[in-house]
């Protein structure tokens, strides 16, 4: 295999794996017509949690096994990772979703009023237990990717419209026009401005029908995520969606009644059935996709194994898939 | 086993097909639990041009019975014009009619159910109402053309089981020709299998399978708990008593 690469699209994915193989020395071209990241990529959209016990809650064991190393890759490319973990909350009367919670997340270590206070005093007025995993970080998606592309070109990635050597396709949701399984999931988010808040780590709060998470991106600004709805929309965010993610941030705490409303965020994530990503090798070319509501989670193992296997021969551990024809 | 309008199901479990982890799971849920029917909720999922035909494809690949529902409709109208699209969708006269009356406790409302089935019946549909245990409101839906009633053991997604099993046992004694389906409430196998020996056709469940930490297997449960429940109830089951009778009789015992 030759070590010149084209890497078709520039989001989470596509700048994950470019980073990865020139870092490693192979000689990186993106191809991605709209440009630099921006809105047209969904990890514009993301909260940018590095979570991987809380999503172990629903997620495959190897979605927290290959998450972990998220945090370290992300900062040895360049982002800033807040490595402050997640505080997990719930109303009072959901309360048995605390205890399922823990029960499934086992790095969870309960808190009490005080030990809220100590973390987050913006909610212990609010919340008498909690759930803290430490060790779990966060980081902004938007900054990451600009970081990240603007390192590239130090590494001689060149971003062109020509396409040379080996193809490695992470166009995310576009490449369904290949891959038949896979399926769009349209998540909707909010970003907004509320001085009157103040959270150093991504809070979630837990409820049987409107879950949210929160994560802070300093200034007083919000994301508040996500609905995931079975739909290959990419625009068209609901009322009712909208809606329900803001009564969920009024009832973590009601100064949220209060904030701006910045931004009204909509995208479709790209799935496979099984919710976990792939690396397929189809006819001739290299396909990585399926990151899911876990871009910047699993982007960096994605991406290494990827590199491992188009630098050094091996074959991936997981997630891969040889479809090439024999 | 169960008849709706005609059409025999071989299995007693129905399943909805919200709140999985994966579709993959969901598919794994479905193959371990033999159910025969799948509810599909159009709603959410409807949007612009077929926007959700992927995630339809899956259901359509599991190869069951597909009944579409009319989840999260607060009124008759949006109720009927979700059933219309559902028709269209599902290519099927089947509709799970929800017209929810309380926001909080998603409590049928059952003046609103009563005008949309007798509508929909009109209309060449076949109605799964979504009800309360109330018999009266079972009368009149029974009424409007109703062969099939699904009143609710306890409210959506709380997993408290049977709430009123004197109920429940009463419709079962008045509407002896009516297919009978515990929906929703259900948490535990054993509330399915006891849903069953009351004499009901079918339950129908979806958060006790999707949210359990292992949902196939939850599945593979309620299919277990579910035969065993019907087996108790064509075996013409012993009447509880107050007075102990001992199964050995302890005269005549040999004396050592």
């Amino acid at each position: 295999m030759s070590d010149a690469f084209t890497i078709l699209g520039g989001g989470v994915c596509g700048l994950a794996m470019a980073a990865e193989l020139s870092s490693r020395g192979a000689q990186v071209t993106i191809f991605d017509p709209k440009g630099a990241p921006g809105e047209h990529a969904c990890s514009w959209w993301a909260g940018g949690m590095l979570a991987p016990d809380c999503e172990g809650v629903s997620a495959e064991p190897e979605v927290v096994r290959q998450g972990r190393k998220a945090a370290d890759w992300w900062e040895r490319h360049g982002a800033e990772v807040s490595r402050k973990g997640t505080l997990v909350v719930a109303l009072g009367r959901d309360q048995s979703e605390l205890t399922t919670f823990a029960r499934r997340a086992p790095n969870a270590r309960s808190l009490d009023r005080k030990a809220i206070n100590a973390l987050e005093p913006h909610l212990a007025d609010h919340f008498a237990k909690a759930l803290f995993i430490e060790e779990e970080a966060h980081l902004d998606p938007r900054a990451t990717l600009a970081t990240v592309h603007a390192r590239l070109p130090q590494n001689g990635v060149s971003f062109v419209n020509e396409i040379k050597g080996q193809i490695i396709d992470c166009r995310g949701l576009v490449a369904s026009d290949t891959l038949a399984d896979l399926r769009g999931v349209k998540g909707e988010m909010l970003v907004v401005l509320c001085k009157d808040v103040s959270l150093s780590r991504p809070v979630r709060l837990l409820h049987p029908r409107f879950p949210l998470y929160i994560v802070p991106r300093g200034d007083g600004v919000f994301i508040l995520g996500a609905t995931q709805i079975e739909s290959g929309e990419r625009n068209r965010a609901t009322l009712r969606s909208v809606m329900e993610l803001m009564n969920a941030a009024y009832a973590l705490h009601p100064a949220f009644g209060e904030a701006e409303l910045l931004e009204i965020g909509v995208d479709a994530r790209p799935a496979f059935p099984d919710n976990q990503p792939r690396i397929r090798h189809l006819n001739d070319r290299i396909y990585a996709n399926g990151l899911f509501r876990h871009g910047f989670l699993l982007a960096p193992a994605l991406a290494c194994m990827t590199a491992d296997l188009v630098l050094e021969g091996k074959t991936p551990e997981v997630w891969y898939e040889d479809h090439r024809e024999r | 086993m169960p008849t709706f309008y005609g059409k025999e199901i071989a299995s007693r479990l129905m399943l909805g097909t919200a709140q999985y982890p994966s579709p993959a799971i969901l598919a794994d849920a479905f193959r371990r639990s033999d159910a025969g029917i799948a509810t599909v909720s159009v709603r959410r999922e409807a949007g612009g041009e077929k926007a959700g035909q992927d995630f339809w494809a899956l259901i359509q690949d599991l190869g069951v019975a597909v009944l579409p529902n009319t989840a999260g409709c607060h009124s008759v109208r949006e109720a009927i014009t979700t059933a219309q699209m559902a028709r269209e969708l599902f290519d099927t006269n089947w509709i799970k009619l929800e017209v929810i009356g309380h926001a909080d406790t998603l409590q049928p409302d059952p003046f609103g159910l009563v005008e949309a089935a007798a509508q929909l019946t009109d209309d060449g549909f076949e109605v799964f109402p979504y009800c309360t245990e109330d018999l009266v409101l079972c009368e009149r839906l029974v009424q409007v053309g109703c062969k099939v009633l699904m009143p609710w053991g306890a409210p959506i997604g709380t997993g408290l089981g049977l709430n009123n099993i004197y109920g429940l046992r009463s419709l079962r004694a008045h509407f002896p020709e009516i297919s009978l389906v515990v929906d929703a409430g259900l948490g535990l196998p054993s509330q399915a299998a006891h849903a069953i020996e009351l004499g009901y056709d079918a339950v129908l469940l979806n958060t006790a399978v999707a949210k359990a930490g292992d949902p196939a297997a939850m599945a593979e449960g309620f299919a277990r708990a579910v035969e065993a429940g019907a087996l108790a109830a064509e075996a013409d089951p012993m009447e509880p008593r107050d007075m102990a009778a001992p199964s050995t009789p302890v005269l005549g015992k040999a004396f050592l």
